[in-house]
């Protein structure tokens, strides 16, 4: 099985020989390192930028202004933050030109805690992401949810924002990437770039044929099925909501778990019918807790199914804190962990109308 | 060994420069693609200035129409058929020989234009009619840039590769290096399409500017980039020499290896002569030029500088007097162009009040491509 790490690399090999990618870059993003967490090693257009975030941002909008298609990282989100007016500006260009100017182009990058990344390795960039109109958000949580879904933000014609959980890169699935050899080693040993220098220059991947699979943008999937409470993640906390619905699964409370993948446009019917099944709700996510997400998600829910619930929306989401700090406990108590998303599920479960 | 003219201003650099330049822009007066207003043939031919009759005909002629757009956009802001009003006037010297020499067309073979908000001279001169600016001015419907949604001045044209014109001041510095890019590999195919970018002489404080200096020089893989600042030594309402302490913008890409020039943006004649031998080079070489153009700002830099007309050295002024000395033109000719100009775009202010507003509903058309729900109340 592919980790999230080498099914990011797949889908980029895929955009660049079969759905004209022209350009993947980034700082470090081309030879010798392919990327921080190794995700674009081996690939024939990737290239390394100058460490200089507005310049990458502002060279994918050009390319993507002559209708060329690209893929641009910023190493970290912890360093996108100097870009947010190019980012307001990819995402207004096609409203302001009145339809003349589409910005087709994809951004890739890190983000969240969980690799004990202290302050400037930890952020998360969610709540940022989606006050960004104009721009589609995704967030895969397995490897075959990123293949997939960067296959599809190649080929959307607006702006896509490709939120890599950081703390999932090495994590391995459990479902197949369409045309992936079913033993890791051998993936391993056609993609993987050598660690040593004398090997990695003569080294060129081998990839396997891949045929053509993806995800649909704004399409959340139910990763546990169950009627007595909906939670609704993404990223690396949807993992934690997996564990926390398995656990309760064994003493008899089936817990309906919603990965909602695409952050906008977002899943409202699957997670509506799920709330409205379950009638109560928890939104999860790591983000900090003033104006996240999930408050607009929570919003929805109570101003739309307000008589259906048997209590009230809650969020779990990170302190409002300007950090992350290194030490585990520090990370651990800024963030959610698994036993917060149970103690908040078990609370949301006790709660009488 | 590179040739560069970056030591001292134009204006200083002899005449052996303007005679060669005149030379070759004489034998290919206007690249292939641009559009040139037909100009009425001149009684004799012209000797004394460095370029042909039908060039500067055509030059002056795209100047004054756009100093009498821009005069005409004032004046709507203060009837108050407009909000608002920026622009460029005093710099047509600059923006009409740009427009003039742009290797016009759609698709990055062409020449790639990222203007910033100072370009109503460059779109005249690449052939916009006068009512599309009033319509942006007028917040019309009719508007091809913005459909009403955007300032006076924020141009927006695909099918010349105009890309669209923002009011952060700094951002299409970063955006040019995307279409560099473009543009390099089809160098290597042969094509010759140029990126070209303009900004203000305050903007260049902005870290845009440096990342374009960087990426557009970057060894091996250089840009074919024009990189121009349009130098009138204030930024609203703040003096340049109050905040920079290099002496030339142009300077600064010196330490990149980088041509880099300094234009008298006054003088048309010297500026389309400058901005045609460093398109030629770029083309040529496929590597990046700087220029800077010590350029008038004839009304303020907009509303919120009361849009009058304050003092400074009159391009088109300048340009008449050398075309009259020469025999090129006449005193009255010129004032009937002045007349016959502001009369049309008095008529077309009043055809494009009529025209129809946007609609309110139509806030959520273009969010997404193909018009795909973005309303979050319709998922």
């Amino acid at each position: 099985m592919a980790n999230m790490s080498q099914a990011i690399r797949l889908a980029l090999h895929v955009g660049e020989t079969k759905l004209n990618v022209t350009d993947i870059f980034g700082q470090d993003v081309g030879a010798p390192l392919g990327g921080v967490f190794t995700a674009t090693q081996g690939l024939k257009t990737a290239w390394n930028s100058p460490l200089d975030e507005r310049g990458i941002i502002g060279a994918a909008m050009g390319i993507a202004l002559t209708g060329n298609r690209c893929v641009a990282e910023i190493q970290f989100c912890d360093y996108i933050f100097n870009t947010i007016d190019l980012l307001k500006i990819a995402g207004n260009t096609l409203w302001v030109t009145n339809g003349n100017y589409p910005m087709p182009m994809v951004v890739m990058t890190p983000v969240g805690a969980g690799i004990h990344g202290s302050v400037y390795h930890s952020h998360s960039f969610d709540a940022w992401a989606t006050r960004l109109p104009g721009w589609k958000i995704v967030m895969p949580s397995t490897p075959l949810d990123a293949y997939g879904l960067m296959l599809s933000a190649i080929e959307d014609p607006n702006p896509v924002l490709f939120l890599k959980p950081k703390a999932l890169m090495r994590v391995r699935g459990e479902e197949l990437i369409p045309g992936e050899p079913s033993d890791e080693k051998t993936l391993k040993a056609m993609i993987d770039q050598p660690v040593n220098e004398r090997e990695r220059a003569k080294w060129k991947p081998r990839w396997p044929e891949l045929p053509s699979f993806s995800i649909p943008i704004g399409q959340g999937k139910i990763t546990r099925q169950g009627d007595a409470a909906t939670l609704v993640s993404y990223g690396r906390t949807l993992l934690l909501c997996n564990q926390v619905a398995d656990q309760l699964r064994a003493q008899g409370k089936h817990i309906e778990v919603i990965d909602l993948r695409s952050l906008y446009p977002y899943d409202w019917q699957m997670l509506k019918q799920s709330v409205q099944k379950t009638k109560r709700v928890l939104f999860v996510n790591e983000d900090t807790d003033v104006t996240n997400f999930a408050e607009h998600l929570a919003y929805r829910t109570t101003t739309e199914l307000f008589y259906e619930l048997h209590a009230r929306p809650r969020i779990l989401a990170g302190k409002n804190l300007p950090g992350i700090g290194l030490h585990q406990d520090l990370e651990r108590a800024s963030v959610p962990q698994v036993q917060d998303v149970m103690r908040e599920t078990l609370e949301l479960l006790d709660e009488t109308p | 060994m590179r040739k560069n003219i970056s030591q001292q201003p134009s204006s200083r650099r002899g005449a052996g420069f303007l005679k060669n330049a005149a030379k070759k822009a004489a034998k290919k007066a206007v690249f292939k693609k641009t559009t040139v207003t037909p100009a009425p043939k001149p009684a004799k031919r012209n000797t004394a200035l460095p370029l042909a009759n039908e060039i500067l005909l055509t030059m002056h002629e795209h100047m004054v129409k756009a100093r009498v757009l821009e005069e005409r956009l004032i004046k709507l802001y203060r009837t108050g058929d407009a909000y608002f009003w920026i622009g460029g006037a005093g710099e047509e010297a600059f923006g009409v020989p740009l427009g003039m020499l742009t290797y016009k067309g759609h698709g990055p073979e062409f020449d790639c234009l990222h203007l910033h908000y100072r370009a109503t001279p460059t779109m005249i001169a690449l052939g916009m009619p006068m009512i599309d600016s009033i319509r942006l001015q007028m917040n019309r419907s009719t508007d091809p840039s913005t459909g009403g949604r955007n300032f006076c001045n924020h141009y927006c044209y695909p099918q010349w590769n105009v890309m669209p014109v923002g009011s952060p001041i700094e951002v299409q510095y970063g955006m040019a290096i995307g279409t560099g890019i473009v543009q390099r590999r089809l160098h290597q195919v042969g094509q010759k399409g140029i990126s070209i970018v303009t900004g203000g002489d305050a903007g260049t404080a902005e870290g845009d500017f440096a990342s374009s200096l960087i990426w557009a020089s970057r060894p091996g893989a250089e840009l074919p980039m024009l990189i121009t600042v349009q130098n009138n030594r204030v930024g609203i309402s703040t003096d340049y020499s109050s905040q920079h302490g290099e002496k030339h913008i142009a300077d600064r890409g010196k330490a990149f290896g980088m041509r880099t020039a300094v234009v008298n943006g006054n003088d048309a004649i010297e500026t389309y002569l400058a901005i045609k031998a460093e398109m030629d080079y770029i083309r040529k070489t496929g590597r990046p030029v700087l220029m800077e153009f010590m350029v008038s700002r004839l009304y303020g830099h907009s509303s919120a500088t009361g849009a009058n007309r304050e003092n400074g050295e009159d391009c088109i002024e300048l340009l008449e007097r050398k075309m009259i000395d020469a025999g090129v033109m006449t005193s009255k000719k010129a004032q009937e162009m002045y007349k016959n100009f502001d009369e049309e775009s008095k008529r077309i202010a009043d055809e494009v009040r009529s025209e129809p507003a946007p609609k309110a509903e139509s806030i959520w058309n273009h969010i997404y491509v193909e018009n795909e729900n973005a309303d979050w109340r319709k998922f």
